[in-house]
């Protein structure tokens, strides 16, 4: 709450322009410690607009948030010599790590299938697969294996509806990340659209880090790699040496 | 109680992997295997990576088969001089495997050869033991002295050598040959080898079973400690807080492990390793002839 009334007194302050988006987040970090088992983003705002509100078409809003690209393989497993085998695979030049798309309404009523090749809204659109050979007719399919899979995982959310607006004006919505999660800048776009058509885009990044002793052994295995091997190797020999040496105690 | 892990990027039951831990620990203790062939498929389950998985696993097979080691020495049920010899050619093997899996993942296909490595191996092994182990308990039953150990063409090989604590003069050409099979498939399956080493050095190479068990956690130590350094510095997939939760309750479970091991008999002892093998195996083979439930899977892009 907070929050909201300082950016509301934040707004109001504002000379009026145009219908645009003006942005808050609950927390534009996540830090990851050794405890961390999921995390949950409030994304609140406004449209801050100088005209009167147009009656129609209604406004909507769309939340989009994006992790780190990474390339992957979809690989499909068939029946070969009895076994079940990996044969066929597609590489997926691009596919985020994380995605979460949140709407006021049907995504399909939010936003034309145009505006959506545009600006990459949906799960499918922010996807891109152009590496899948000639030698494999039905490439949609591994595309949709790789949502399924992701979307299983709660990697790839699609909310539809879990925007509330109030008065065409204030929004609000809650997005859930998942405890698998990991670092980097995630990406995150507010759409305002009437009739399908994206009328105001904003842009912020959300940044996830591992904090504290998660941070310190993750820099130490890719810097110096041997020595956190050798660390390694010393805490379990003397942790083999210690459960020894406790259990002759307990006999003596 | 849940715990972010740093290298796998995922969030677990600390106590789930703690118990996971203390069970492999036992069966490491009581038969001298590592472990590694039963916790890597358990750790793929609760869903950490399988190249982390895999990394890390063989340093917590350290741990396990350390504290292992330090029981079993204060028994004198480790062959000191076997288990050098047996190391040398481990070692010789872990690079072999390195190489050899390297060619395979060029040639794709490098997670079903592992596989139908673990199911043929475990397979041959397991059957192989449980009759034997099955017959040896039959004729103490029937109450018929073991027939002694016939010399065969092993004996007759040159570089002889005297294994004191395994009462054993053979050349060290076998111990060797075994080190560095063993070594290969370590390299390529992930494991520190023990359930092939066990058995190999029991009907292979003669050796009795009690000192087996010790000489077996001596020698997969260091093939593990070599396989873990390996695997941190060329993938980064060793990670540490996974490592501790598993060995904590895997050199606990070691310790327990090595005394119920020490009161039974060989033969029982042999019997259960041997079942346990088959079980596996029998798993492995059902996820391969089975359809499974996604026929798709994601990888990382490496070429």
């Amino acid at each position: 709450m907070r929050y909201l009334a300082a950016f509301l007194i934040f707004i109001l302050t504002l000379p009026a322009l145009a219908e645009e988006v003006v942005l808050g987040l609950s927390k534009d970090t996540v830090s990851i410690d050794t405890s961390f088992d999921g995390s949950e983003i409030l994304i609140f705002g406004a449209v801050k607009r100088e005209a009167p509100i147009p009656a129609e078409p209604r406004l909507q809003v769309i939340v989009t948030v994006s992790g780190p690209s990474e390339e992957v393989v979809v690989r499909r497993k068939e029946k070969r010599l009895g076994i079940w085998v990996n044969t066929d695979a597609v590489e997926v030049d691009r596919a985020p790590s994380f995605y979460a798309v949140s709407t006021s309404t049907l995504l399909g009523l939010s936003l034309t299938d145009t505006e959506d090749l545009r600006h990459r809204v949906s799960i499918p659109r922010a996807i891109r697969s152009v590496g899948a050979p000639d030698t494999i007719e039905d490439a949609t399919k591994f595309t949709d294996a790789l949502i399924r899979i992701k979307s299983k995982a709660n990697q790839y959310q699609l909310n539809e509806g879990t925007i509330s607006i109030d008065e065409q004006t204030l929004f609000r919505t809650a997005i859930k990340l998942p405890a698998a999660l990991t670092e980097g800048d995630y990406k995150t776009r507010i759409f305002l659209t009437r009739g399908g058509n994206v009328i105001s885009k904003y842009e912020t990044s959300i940044y996830v880090r591992k904090v504290g002793l998660e941070r310190w052994l993750f820099k130490l295995s890719r810097e110096n790699a041997l020595i956190y091997g050798l660390m390694s190797l010393a805490i379990a020999i003397s942790a083999g040496w210690l459960a020894s040496a406790v259990f002759r105690i307990f006999r003596a | 109680m849940q715990i972010y892990l740093p290298i796998a990027e995922v969030s677990v039951n600390a106590f789930l992997l703690l118990g996971l831990g203390g069970i492999v620990g036992v069966l490491s203790g009581m038969f001298g295997v590592g472990g590694g062939f039963l916790m890597t498929p358990l750790l793929f389950i609760i869903g950490i990576p399988p190249a982390v998985a895999v990394a890390t696993e063989a340093n917590q097979i350290v741990a396990s088969s350390f504290s292992g080691v330090l029981a079993h020495l204060k028994r004198k049920t480790v062959d000191l001089r076997m288990g050098t010899v047996l190391l040398v050619g481990g070692l010789i093997g872990a690079a072999l495997g390195v190489v050899v899996f390297n060619y395979l993942k060029a040639q794709g296909q490098v997670d079903l050869l592992v596989k139908l490595c673990y199911v043929v191996f475990l397979g041959v092994i397991g059957g192989l033991m449980f009759i034997e182990s099955l017959n040896a308990i039959r004729k103490t039953k029937s109450g018929k002295a073991p027939a002694r150990k016939k010399h065969n063409w092993i004996h007759g090989l040159p570089f002889k050598m005297r294994f004191r604590v395994s009462g054993l003069y053979i050349s060290v050409i076998p111990p060797v040959l075994v080190g560095i099979s063993v070594g290969i498939l370590a390299a390529i399956m992930g494991v520190g080898g023990g359930f092939i080493m066990v058995p190999a050095m029991i009907y292979l190479l003669g050796m009795p079973t009690k000192v087996v068990v010790g000489t077996s956690l001596f020698q997969i130590i260091f093939v593990t400690a070599f396989t873990t350094l390996l695997h941190a510095t060329t993938n980064f997939t060793v990670d540490i807080v996974l490592a501790v939760l598993l060995l904590v309750g895997g050199v606990i479970g070691a310790q327990i492990g090595t005394r119920i091991g020490v009161k039974m008999k060989a033969e029982q002892l042999r019997i259960l390793l041997a079942l346990m093998v088959l079980v596996v195996c029998g798993k492995l083979a059902l996820d391969l002839l089975l359809m499974p439930a996604e026929l798709y899977s994601i990888g990382a892009a490496g070429h």
